[in-house]
């Protein structure tokens, strides 16, 4: 059975046609990178898949089910979502944040259970941010901040984590630090879809990636398949030299004129 | 961690029987705490029967209950507007409420229709923010701040207008509006005690919810909050709980703005520990000022809102300075 399923995907911010018309089908857990120009639609794809947004026209399907037909509740118990690092002006503690996690398993008159809690442990250990549960979430830089955001999605024990630009405002150590647990995870058994800015990093990291313009979908499959000159062009319009890296014979683009 | 927090409500509670024993006691007549004891066991004589059951007790209730509600309903409001200003007039309840009070003095209605009449304009002016504030299924909170603040601006306005247009009212309009409790009966206690006490509960069930919103709406989502239901139960009820304590004690400022604010600088962020101490620090902060009010210039009362201001000022900057460092979040 498929993972995910979109089918005809479109979405309309008001007048603005933003996705026109997304397939995509993964049957297995990988790392599926998505890039593409400012504006192109990666974060409302992501949005739409989350089911945050309601599409105009077509289907999202997680499990075989659409997105829709499950309450928010449900939805949250399929997939996590990690934001970008933004401005956090609150003081919870991490734990407090990873605890979080577990809403979409308690009722509104429960409180949290053993198992709960051993759950938070868990994915706080796995995302190596346990060391620092009594911190306060502002007090963190933000390659641990990103990292307790992560542990607070895995909380929810998703069968899909969604991550937008996850390591936009990291540094070139957390990046490779972020990207290496995520695909760790995901061959513990995750589908993670990432929207990343890095092309080479998108490379080096992920099984498959999606490129995006306009709202269209211009490639979708292995790196060494999808990272073209001609679709690099397309998609940024960007003329771009391909080489293979020396480390991980992954591909590698470097950039260097732009067309207009 | 949790020890020191069930400390914290342990010490609350205790200051808060001190001051309410304090407000029996306290006022035109002093009673001492025998006298007060005798009363509850049967014991005492008429006249001080009749000034703790019939004018004290109420009072005492009803400033508690109000500044309880005031103050979870702030704490409520600055988490789900994720806005350290917030408080809960923030929708433009207290003006609404004013104008009906003025509208209703220069009217020559009673008390009780006094009462009613602020009860109803502010409930219609805060269902006009939230009409305006909603696009398509979604609430905007800015826009429902900043219409909040245009409507209360205006309504001044033809408050202040009114005033001038009937001067021999200025000075019932102005105390009606600094809020007190001096005309409490238990009439009033009777029909806002389970409204403010009962919205108070429901909104506490909504503490996790609330907690989620604070780091982002859409975060709150993905993690199974249906955020727009929360927002209009929250909203709701807490319109509901603050037109009830305004309509009987009128517009109290600073209590549901400050009170949540020390709360968190005491207990921290997270409402299911900070909605409980809110409810009792506010509660024994309006018990106080009510006695403050009575004794300060005895026998002239002072409107409750000149003391709010005027302790809860320079108290809150007090913790603001020595909290400095991280003072600044929510």
């Amino acid at each position: 059975m498929n993972i995910l399923k979109v089918d005809r995907l479109r979405f309309s911010y008001g007048e603005v046609e933003v996705l026109k018309g997304i397939d995509l089908s993964i049957e297995r857990n990988m790392v599926l990178g998505i890039i593409g120009a400012n504006g192109s639609g990666k974060t409302t794809f992501l949005k739409n898949i989350s089911g945050y947004l309601t599409p105009v026209s077509g289907t999202v399907s997680v499990l075989g089910k659409n997105i829709r037909d499950y309450s928010i509740k449900e939805r949250a118990r399929y997939i996590g979502y990690v934001p970008q690092d933004g401005v956090y002006d609150f003081e919870f503690t991490c734990y407090d944040i990873v605890m979080m996690g577990r809403m979409p398993y308690i009722k509104r008159f429960q409180s949290e259970t053993k198992q709960d809690r051993d759950i938070v442990k868990e994915c706080m250990k796995a995302t190596n941010t346990w060391h620092f549960k009594e911190r306060s979430i502002r007090h963190l830089s933000g390659g641990e901040r990103q990292r307790v955001y992560i542990a607070r999605a895995l909380a929810q024990r998703p069968k899909i984590l969604l991550m937008d630009e996850p390591v936009s405002h990291l540094d070139i150590r957390y990046q490779i630090e972020i990207l290496s647990l995520v695909r760790d995870l995901a061959s513990e058994g995750l589908l993670v879809i990432v929207v990343l800015h890095d092309i080479n990093l998108a490379s080096e990291f992920c099984d498959e990636i999606l490129i995006m313009k306009e709202g269209q979908m211009v490639a979708c499959g292995s790196p060494a398949k999808v990272l073209t000159r001609d679709n690099i062009m397309s998609a940024f319009s960007v003329d771009a030299r391909i080489i293979e890296s020396p480390v991980s014979k992954k591909p590698y683009v470097i950039p260097y004129l732009s067309i207009r | 961690m949790r020890l020191k927090r069930s400390a914290y409500f342990v010490i609350a509670f205790l200051v808060f029987i001190v001051v309410a024993i304090f407000s029996v006691s306290a006022g035109a007549v002093e009673m001492p705490l025998r006298k007060i004891l005798d009363v509850f066991t049967g014991k005492g004589d008429d006249p001080s029967k009749t000034i703790i059951l019939t004018l004290r007790l109420p009072r005492a209730i009803e400033a508690a209950v109000v500044g309880m509600g005031l103050s979870v309903v702030g704490a409520f409001f600055q988490g789900l507007l994720r806005n350290p200003m917030a408080d809960p007039y923030v929708l433009g309840i207290s003006s609404g409420a004013a104008l009906g009070a003025t509208i209703a003095i220069v009217l020559g209605f009673g008390i009780f229709g006094l009462n009613a009449m602020a009860f109803i304009t502010s409930l219609i002016t805060v269902f006009f923010v939230y009409s305006i504030s909603k696009i398509g299924a979604r609430i905007s909170m800015t826009t429902m701040l900043l219409a909040g603040i245009a409507v209360s601006a205006f309504m001044s306005a033809v408050i202040s207008l009114m005033m001038l247009l009937n001067r021999s009212e200025l000075s019932r309009i102005i105390f009606w509006t600094m809020g007190g409790f001096n005309l409490t009966s238990w009439e009033d206690v009777m029909f806002s005690v389970p409204v403010i006490a009962i919205g108070s509960f429901v909104l506490y069930t909504f503490s996790r919810d609330v907690n989620a919103i604070l780091t982002g709406e859409e975060v709150a989502e993905h993690l199974g909050v249906n955020t727009e239901l929360v927002k209009k139960v929250v909203l709701a009820l807490g319109s509901l709980v603050t037109a009830t304590a305004v309509s009987v004690g009128g517009v109290i400022g600073f209590v549901g703005l400050i009170v949540p604010h020390i709360s968190r600088l005491i207990v921290g962020p997270d409402n299911r520990v900070l909605v409980p101490f809110s409810a009792i620090a506010g509660a024994t902060f309006l018990l106080f000022a009510d006695v403050v009010a009575r004794v300060i210039l005895k026998p002239v009362e002072v409107p409750i809102g000149i003391i709010t201001a005027a302790f809860g000022g320079p108290f809150f900057l007090y913790l603001l300075i020595k909290n400095r460092r991280k003072g600044e979040g929510m």
